[in-house]
């Protein structure tokens, strides 16, 4: 029976869908059959991260109403066999699915996939609930940032009150600012939000570089988000990876910038 | 930020990370107060149950709510007292 995690964060533009489509590749490159669901129905961007976007014929909502089942929908990785995406319709809206049949969907899925990935939309509407229910646990994306961690503690509150096991991945953090005590960092979020972190993904410029190609960042192993990336996946396999410091500029690095802008 | 801040980093005695994690702290109690008011219900009537085994309070007039200055929350209670029981002291010992 495979396991089911649902990628949410409360706020939108914090790496929802490309933290999703990282961890999915990163699944796949383990040898697991994946299978990646896009839920943000009306506002899909999981097909284009992965580099899918001229392969879609169904889409969930043909599968959750019944038009075809989930086989016909689903489209293979051009470079990853074992990696599947469920994409949504780009022109129907969040209450196109009811929650029940995404429960439905995803406990028939699980026999098929080591791996099933919900991509979550922003916001705690209707979308967000049919996003969660099938799911075992959650990860819940934030940013160093004020406004992203009261969302994401928002959005912790609606898990608990549903019984998931969350998890936190902290993505966009800059270590040159949290060296110099401008921005919150994992520690601090952590004791802010009371939960686990299993990943901190540093502010990396490849990132776009890579999802501008529909490359996910992971497969660039000499990244540094692309290394962050790989330890997430090997703590959601159960390996235990210790949180290594990031490499901050030294003092000419710096110069550089002072006098480059 | 200075030039002199950027090559050798920020001397604020509080840092912005700081303020960012104590506001936070603050504004959560709050906010996870707000979306659970059956939690604060809960609040109230045990607090009646354990106060009423010493004094005869106004159940009614009684009110709780959480309160905040600019880095601490505090949860007020305002219990109004009728009677002091005969047995108090004796009851929980």
């Amino acid at each position: 029976m495979g396991e089911v995690i649902v990628i949410t964060s409360g706020k939108g533009g914090v790496g929802k869908s490309t933290t999703t489509a990282s961890l999915g590749v990163g699944l796949a490159m383990r040898g697991k059959k994946v299978a990646l669901i896009d839920t943000d129905t009306g506002l899909r961007n999981l097909d284009i991260l992965l580099g899918l976007e001229r392969r879609i014929v169904y889409t969930l909502v043909d599968v959750a109403q019944k038009r075809v089942n989930y086989g016909q929908a689903l489209v293979r990785h051009k470079k990853y066999s074992n990696l599947f995406l469920l994409p949504t319709s780009q022109v129907a809206d969040k209450t196109a699915i009811e929650p029940e049949q995404m429960k439905q969907l995803v406990d028939t899925m699980r026999n098929e996939f080591d791996f099933i990935l919900i991509d979550c939309p922003a916001g705690i509407e209707q979308g967000f609930q049919t996003a969660v229910i099938g799911a075992d646990w959650a990860v819940v994306v934030t940013i160093p940032e004020v406004s992203a961690v009261r969302d994401a503690d928002k959005i912790i509150g609606r898990l608990q009150a549903v019984n998931k096991d969350i998890k936190l991945i902290v993505n966009r953090i800059d270590p040159q600012m949290v060296k110099a005590g401008t921005m919150l960092d994992m520690t601090s979020i952590d004791d802010i939000l009371s939960l686990p972190c299993i990943g901190q993904i540093p502010d990396d410029r490849e990132v776009i570089n890579a999802s501008n190609q529909g490359i996910p960042i992971i497969e660039w192993s000499n990244t540094a988000a692309g290394r962050a990336y790989n330890d997430v996946v090997g703590r959601i396999c159960g390996e235990d990876i210790p949180f290594k410091p990031f490499e901050t500029e030294g003092f000419f690095a710096r110069l550089k910038h002072v006098f480059g802008h | 930020m200075s030039i002199w801040d950027k090559l050798f980093g920020s001397s604020n005695n509080r840092s912005s990370k700081q303020i960012a994690h104590d506001r936070l702290k603050v504004v959560l109690i709050h906010d996870r107060a707000n979306v659970s008011p059956d939690v604060m219900e809960h609040i109230k009537n045990d607090i009646i149950e354990v106060i009423s085994h010493y004094m005869d309070i106004d159940k009614n007039a009684m009110e709780i709510a959480l309160e905040n200055d600019a880095d601490s929350v505090a949860l007020v209670a305002n219990i109004p007292v009728n009677n002091m029981r005969h047995d108090a002291g004796v009851r929980r010992r």
